[in-house]
């Protein structure tokens, strides 16, 4: 075997050792969402994580909610974003299909909202690669992994007042 | 430690007053009339920074921009090209320049819309026989620092009209066109949002009067068109190149959205 090839089995092999089996994910073009813009239908089928999705809420990396939101016991958080409405008892609020299509796409719910769409691929005008300001190409890498999305309605329908 | 509501008003207007009364900046302006409403008055982005950044503005020895204005100012005075000319040569002392920071960009005498970049150019290649600047070199931007100071106070007033409207028309167009994969416009957050708090980033109404500002982040001068670049970018979208005719659409629409508010230049942002 050329040597690449047993080094490129040898990472997806570790790879598949890091992340446990594979969850099926439903892919970006395949989300259905209801009129009223939510989705019954969980992204993944591992359940969402609340523990994870909260990191994930305020990482700067990833979900970056916090930018624009705030939440009143994420006292972790150093700053917090007044664009969006506060999150306190977003779970008292909305259903878990209803968050889970705002995560997925807030335009479906609240049409020509400033929140992104954090699970969507194409549709761009001028599109980057990331953060470089470099021209991106079409369909782009969702924001969020569908199992990122997950975890973060599980923290969300845990905001209760 | 931050605001609970947003306030879209500061609370605060009060003027810059720059070396204990020498000169005295509003920072609140009447919108202009083309933009109908969409602002119902102009907030200098001075009004959302700290205390201590503020500050620094009032104070020309404090203003750490100064430094590179002093700089402009000799690159002003030196010949330089085949031609063996100065800015000086022909324009006499820099104040000569006062008032021209309030009307760039503007529509030359062949119809291209222009920023005071390519103005520099322009002498500096047809009329000194010397090689043209970095649009984004500190050779440059010390210029346009050094120039723009020459105008300090007076109000910004670019021409919108005649020849200048199609421009106009295009860096409107660009201003509410929601770019990139955050599908986020400029108007989204200078608009829509000033007042409010983009994590640690308090939104102002994004007007460009305090150009080129000195940026305590980057310990540098900043152009506008390399700040259009940034807010661009941080909306993960392709950006435009500094110089680009898009950017001078975009300057001109966004410096008329600051009609009436004084030249700053150069402001201290953080
Ligand atoms: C750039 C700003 C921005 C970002 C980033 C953002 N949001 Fe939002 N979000 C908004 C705005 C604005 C609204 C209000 C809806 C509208 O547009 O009318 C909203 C609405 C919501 C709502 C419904 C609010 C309610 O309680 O009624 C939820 C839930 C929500 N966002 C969750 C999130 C999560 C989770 C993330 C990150 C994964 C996120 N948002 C990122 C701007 C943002
Ligand atoms: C040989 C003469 C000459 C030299 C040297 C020269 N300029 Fe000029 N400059 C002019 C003339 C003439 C104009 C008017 C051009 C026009 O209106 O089309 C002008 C216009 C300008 C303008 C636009 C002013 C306005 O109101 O529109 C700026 C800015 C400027 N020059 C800056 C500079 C700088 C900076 C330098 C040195 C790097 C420089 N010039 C060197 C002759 C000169
Ligand atoms: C995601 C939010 C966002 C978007 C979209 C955005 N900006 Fe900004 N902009 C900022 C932030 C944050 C700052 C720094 C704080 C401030 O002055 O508002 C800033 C600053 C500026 C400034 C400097 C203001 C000063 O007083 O120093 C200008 C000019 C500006 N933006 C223009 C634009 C233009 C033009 C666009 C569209 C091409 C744009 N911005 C899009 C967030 C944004």
């Amino acid at each position: 075997m050329p040597r690449h090839a047993a080094s490129s089995a040898i990472a997806m092999l570790a790879a598949i050792v890091l992340t446990g089996p594979a969850a099926a994910e439903t892919a970006s073009q395949d989300v259905i969402f209801a009129e009223d813009g939510s989705v019954a239908a969980p992204l993944s089928d591992r359940p969402g994580d609340a523990a994870e999705g909260a990191r994930i809420y305020s990482d700067k990396g990833s979900g970056n909610c916090v930018a624009c939101h705030v939440i009143s016991t994420r006292t972790d958080a150093e700053f917090q974003g007044t664009i969006g409405p506060a999150l306190d008892g977003a779970g008292d609020r909305w259903t878990e299909a209803q968050l889970r299509g705002i995560v997925a796409d807030a335009k479906r719910t609240f049409p020509d909202s400033m929140m992104p769409s954090l699970y969507k691929t194409s549709g761009y005008i001028r599109p980057g690669d990331g953060f470089s300001g470099k021209a991106g190409t079409e369909p782009l890498p969702t924001l969020l992994s569908a199992q990122q999305i997950e975890d973060v309605v599980a923290y969300l329908v845990t905001l209760k007042e | 430690s931050w605001p609970v509501a947003a306030q879209t008003v500061p609370e605060r207007t009060d003027p810059i007053v720059i070396n204990d009364g020498e000169l005295q900046l509003e920072t609140v302006a009447p919108a202009p009339a083309h933009l109908e409403g969409a602002l119902p008055e102009l907030y200098s982005g001075w009004l959302f920074r700290d205390p201590g950044t503020q500050a620094m503005q009032t104070d020309d020895f404090e203003n750490p921009g100064m430094i590179f204005v002093d700089q402009g100012v000799d690159d002003w005075n030196t010949p330089d090209g085949e031609a063996g000319k100065s800015c000086a040569s022909c324009h006499e002392g820099i104040e000569s320049m006062a008032g021209v920071r309030a009307v760039m960009p503007k529509v030359n005498a062949e119809g291209q819309l222009w920023s005071m970049e390519d103005y520099i150019n322009d002498c500096r290649t047809n009329r000194m026989q010397a090689e043209a600047l970095d649009w984004n070199g500190n050779r440059m931007k010390n210029l346009t620092a050094a120039i723009s100071v020459q105008s300090r106070g007076m109000p910004m007033n670019v021409a919108i009209d005649g020849p200048a409207r199609p421009f106009w028309e295009q860096g409107k167009e660009m201003y509410y066109t929601r770019y990139g994969q955050l599908q986020l416009a400029c108007a989204n957050c200078h608009e829509d949002h000033y007042g409010d708090w983009i994590r640690a980033d308090h939104l102002s109404q994004g007007h460009t009067n305090g150009f080129p500002v000195y940026r305590l982040k980057q310990a540098a001068l900043v152009s506008q068109h390399n700040r259009f670049r940034g807010c661009i970018r941080d909306t993960r979208a392709e950006t435009f190149p500094m110089g680009s005719d898009e950017f001078r659409a975009l300057e001109l629409y966004v410096a008329s959205r600051g009609n009436g508010l004084p030249v700053e230049g150069v402001s201290v942002r953080h």
